[in-house]
């Protein structure tokens, strides 16, 4: 597989930068959709996340990824294993799994598999990509040309955190849990108002304009492309602090403090900015407690919620046909109505 | 530029592609089908490594074919699930040719932007996982006409973008590219990078030619390194820098920074004002780089755009022409009955799904043993294919949705003044267009207090034309009502599925306001919010400015309902219906 470009070697890009590492911090906030520019480095930070993040424990040959201290949630096999009292833990890499366009729907959500039913006439499941993708990252690349019925799939798993399969009479039930992370260009089609909601952060990226960091950008960029071994040398100090304060955040996240305060400007933001349902709502003060665990703040302030309301919000407001201010700037209208 | 130095250009771009095929991603090659590009590619495949593959890809190329899957054939003989490569994967360390690029839909496109940049195929179907490695170059067949273009998002990946259309045959010098010499520019490609400075001259000369993508400066590197290595230089020299500049920044530049002249914003491209080439720049506007480093680079840049599209790009008048991305004719619409097919789908039989016979057999073979052991009873006879519902494959078709166009004609007083007549003859035209497209047509007229719905979506020529002939004219102009009203029959049309298109023959002047009222401040208030409807629903819009002196009124109008703007000419109705079938195509 080719080397991938260092997360920490991105240059700018910061809110899209901030929502992974957010979301690496607490899954459940709930997915991250970055539109925008073509040869932006969306793909490319994606990527560069799998290579950031710290291990998981994992109990070991599990096919499902499943958590060997949370005995509840086992898998079929793994119920087994504990029972006959073979279970071994081992540290796996956080998944981030490619849904690639053009997967076929038997990849997707898991099928016999075709080789011991062709070998030895055996049914057996074979996991798919979900169950691969559980207690990690799903990547769609281009999510706007995902095809509806795989989309329709997703949405489905994502809200159920389970993917049931019934194929040639087996019954498989599985944990499908993972942070969705899409990726598009807005000119090569809308993405589908249901799926847009499914994501708990949305941001917006941009070609760098300004001259110095697109100077940056090219020259990391042929640097890596000329000799990507001396590259990542370069940059793995840089890469192991982050992954550092990634794992520090999640030990400090349950101890952050949301006060009261910051919930009713949560709610008062919401309401100004007529979101649906309570999601936004509800992403925004994990996304803002996330940003606090990950700058080690004990309770969240406003100027947490400040820098994270863009992404957790802007994608929830209902559309106004006379309104053509883009989305991003009615949140910043609002965000600087309330937070002052 | 001449068409000499246009094939000159070509021959370059072929020898360098073929120096680095993978690094400088590919050519677009926009041309007619004919001996000039024969003549190209024949050169191109000389110069090629002959061990190296050379994959076609045919136009409406399936995804199984595209990307791989299970070889059923020699699965069902091996007993073992037997994969099988798809074409990105097989044209790997070698060179993969698109034809007729200017279709290419959408997803194909997607996978083969997706396998340039990963260097590889991620395959997930028919019960497979598999990574396939594909490094590959890409040529482009382009052989769109005036308004398609092969998708922006893999021309942006391709370092070289040539024109050979203006090229004629006599200037096409057969040339041989020596094999061995680009095999040996090959080797000396690795020791070569650009410095610093050169890198920074790159980006600083796409910027100021309002090269968005960086993509652009990092090809141009590459093509820098390979011309140096085919010219035998111990390092990156500025001709290589130059000839870089040339081939990669000068097809994407959308501006070029503007000489010291008189601007004249109003020309339109296809009337530039006089340039005289090669006089004085100023570069004012980028004072910290590299001088001399960037004269270069600009001249060279300059020197390969032809003048009148340089003068545009003076004007700024270039850049929407050039962003469009691939000419559409009505958004595709996904359907289960009717159109061409598009792929199949694993579904139940109902409501009139065709059911793929083929590809059901296909699904079900290989479960055929396992499904036989299972057979309940042992001594009923089984049937001889053993299929069961989750077997069932439906084919889907895709359907080019219907446009209509909707007619929006002022005849008020002002226009009826001077123009009404012309305008109904230019509508006359467009209307044997719709008809030769089979488009659906509206007519709506504005004038007096209100808007009026002339003539329904219809495909009657006739009817189309008894109405306009009895358009009477006077009165005033409700512009925002007449705005309103296409709004609202727009959205209608967009609901049945089609793809509505305004066309807006106004001189711009509104004077009645949205509720009937006088008053030309408020009757402009309330046109402008009503064209924003317009642009807010994304509709396709032309305003066609029909005062005797079209002027910055309508086009700042055009402007803010996002519509393409376009003078009437005097008694020239075939000239507008032209330029408006240019712009909706």
């Amino acid at each position: 597989m080719a080397a991938t470009f260092p997360f920490s070697a991105i240059v700018g890009q910061d809110e899209m930068k901030l929502a992974l590492l957010i979301a690496a911090v607490d899954p459940k906030v709930g997915g991250v959709l970055a539109f925008g520019d073509r040869g932006s480095g969306k793909s490319t930070a994606v990527r560069a996340l799998a290579a950031l993040l710290p291990k998981m424990k994992v109990v070991a040959a599990c096919r499902y990824n499943c958590d060997p201290d949370r005995p509840a949630e086992f898998c079929d096999e793994c119920v087994a294993r504990a029972a006959k009292g073979g279970l071994k833990s081992a540290q796996a890499p956080v998944p981030v799994v490619d849904l690639p366009l053009g997967a076929t729907e038997d990849r997707v959500v898991g099928a016999l598999d075709l080789e011991r039913a062709l070998a030895r006439g055996e049914k057996a499941f074979e996991p798919g990509l979900l169950a691969r993708a559980h207690r990690g990252f799903l990547y769609i690349d281009e999510a706007n040309l995902l095809e509806d019925h795989l989309v329709d799939l997703l949405l489905d798993v994502a809200a159920s955190g389970e993917n049931v399969v019934e194929r040639e009479g087996l019954s498989i039930r599985h944990l499908a849990r993972f942070v969705l992370v899409g990726t598009g260009n807005p000119e090569e089609g809308e993405l589908r108002p249901q799926l847009l909601d499914r994501f708990g952060l949305s941001v917006e990226v941009k070609t760098p304009d300004d001259l110095p960091s697109r100077i940056e950008v090219v020259r990391r960029r042929d640097a890596f492309e000329s000799d990507a071994t001396a590259f990542l040398a370069k940059w793995t100090k840089d890469e192991a602090r982050l992954r550092k304060s990634i794992t520090a955040a999640r030990e400090k996240l349950p101890a952050v403090s949301v006060p009261d305060m910051a919930l009713e400007r949560v709610a008062k933001l919401c309401m100004a900015l007529g979101t649906d349902g309570l999601r936004g709502e509800l992403t925004l003060m994990r996304a803002a407690r996330a940003l606090a665990a990950l700058e080690s703040a004990k309770t969240v302030t406003d100027e947490h919620l400040r820098r994270m309301a863009p992404s957790a919000l802007r994608h929830r407001l209902r559309r106004n046909p006379l309104d053509d201010a883009g989305s991003s700037v009615r949140v910043d209208r609002a965000i600087s109505e309330i937070l002052g | 530029m001449t068409g000499d130095s246009a094939w000159s250009d070509g021959v370059a771009a072929a020898q360098l592609f073929a120096v680095d095929p993978f690094g400088t991603g590919g050519i677009l090659l926009r041309s007619r089908a004919g001996p000039v590009r024969d003549r190209w590619l024949a050169m191109l495949r000389a110069g090629l490594h002959p061990s190296h593959p050379q994959k076609h890809l045919p136009l409406h190329t399936a995804d199984s074919r595209l990307l791989g899957g299970l070889d059923l054939n020699a699965t069902l003989l091996a007993g073992r699930p037997v994969a099988e490569p798809g074409l990105l994967a097989e044209a790997d360390g070698g060179v993969l040719v698109l034809a007729m690029a200017e279709r290419l839909a959408s997803a194909t496109t997607v996978h083969i932007t997706a396998a340039m940049d990963a260097r590889e195929t991620i395959v997930e179907r028919d019960g497979l996982s598999l990574r396939m490695p594909a490094r590959f170059g890409v040529i482009a067949l382009d052989e769109g006409l005036e308004d398609e273009f092969a998708p922006a998002s893999l021309c942006d990946r391709l370092a070289f973008h040539l024109d050979l259309n203006d090229i004629s045959v006599r200037d096409a010098d057969e040339i041989g590219l020596d094999a061995d010499e680009i095999a040996s520019a090959r080797e000396r490609l690795r020791t070569l990078k650009a410095d610093a400075a050169q890198v920074e001259a790159l980006c600083t000369a796409a910027t100021a030619l309002g090269i968005l993508s960086l993509r652009a400066p990092l090809l141009a590197i590459r093509v820098a390194c390979a011309c140096a290595a085919l010219t035998r230089h111990a390092a990156v020299e500025q001709d290589d820098i130059a000839l870089a500049a040339r081939l990669v920044l000068a097809p994407r530049a959308l501006v070029f920074p503007p000489a010291h002249e008189p601007d004249q914003p109003d020309q339109p491209l296809e009337s530039p004002p006089e340039n005289e080439a090669g006089n004085d720049r100023q570069d004012d506007q980028t004072p910290d780089m590299d001088r001399a480093l960037d004269e270069v680079i600009l001249a060279a840049v300059q020197a390969a755009i032809p003048p009148d599209v340089l003068a545009a790009m003076r004007a700024g008048s270039l850049g929407r022409l050039r962003s469009r991305s691939s000419g559409k004719s009505g958004a595709l619409q996904k359907s289960n009955t009717r159109g061409r097919p598009n792929g199949v789908l694993r579904g139940e039989l109902r409501s009139g799904a065709k059911l793929n016979v083929i590809e059901t057999l296909r699904a079900a073979a290989p479960w055929q043993p396992l499904r036989r052991r299972e057979g309940t009873n042992p001594g009923s006879t089984l049937p001889r294919i053993l299929i069961r519902k989750d077997d069932f494959r439906i084919t889907r078709f895709k359907q080019r949705s219907e446009t209509t166009t909707i007619f929006v004609v002022d005849a008020s007083g002002s226009a009826a003044l001077h123009r009404l007549a012309e305008a109904k003859g230019a509508v006359e035209l467009l209307l044997a267009d719709c008809y030769v497209r089979r488009d659906q047509v509206a007519l709506i007229a504005f004038r007096g207090s209100a808007a009026e719905l002339l003539l329904p979506p219809t495909r009657s020529l006739a009817r189309a034309k008894r109405s306009l002939a009895g358009l009477p004219g006077g009165g005033g102009t409700p512009l925002a009502a007449g705005l309103d009203a296409a709004f609202a029959l727009a959205d209608l049309i967009r609901r049945k599925g089609q793809t509505p298109t305004v066309i807006l023959l106004t001189d711009g002047r509104a004077n009645i306001a949205r509720d009937g009222g006088q008053g030309r401040r408020r009757a402009e208030e309330d046109a402008i919010s009503a064209a924003k409807q317009l642009l807010a629903a994304g509709i396709a819009t032309v305003l066609v400015d029909t005062s005797p002196r079209p002027g910055p009124l309508a086009e700042q109008f055009a402007k803010e309902m996002g519509a393409r703007y376009l003078p009437l000419p005097h008694a020239d109705a075939t000239a507008l219906s032209r330029a408006v079938l240019a712009s909706v195509a």
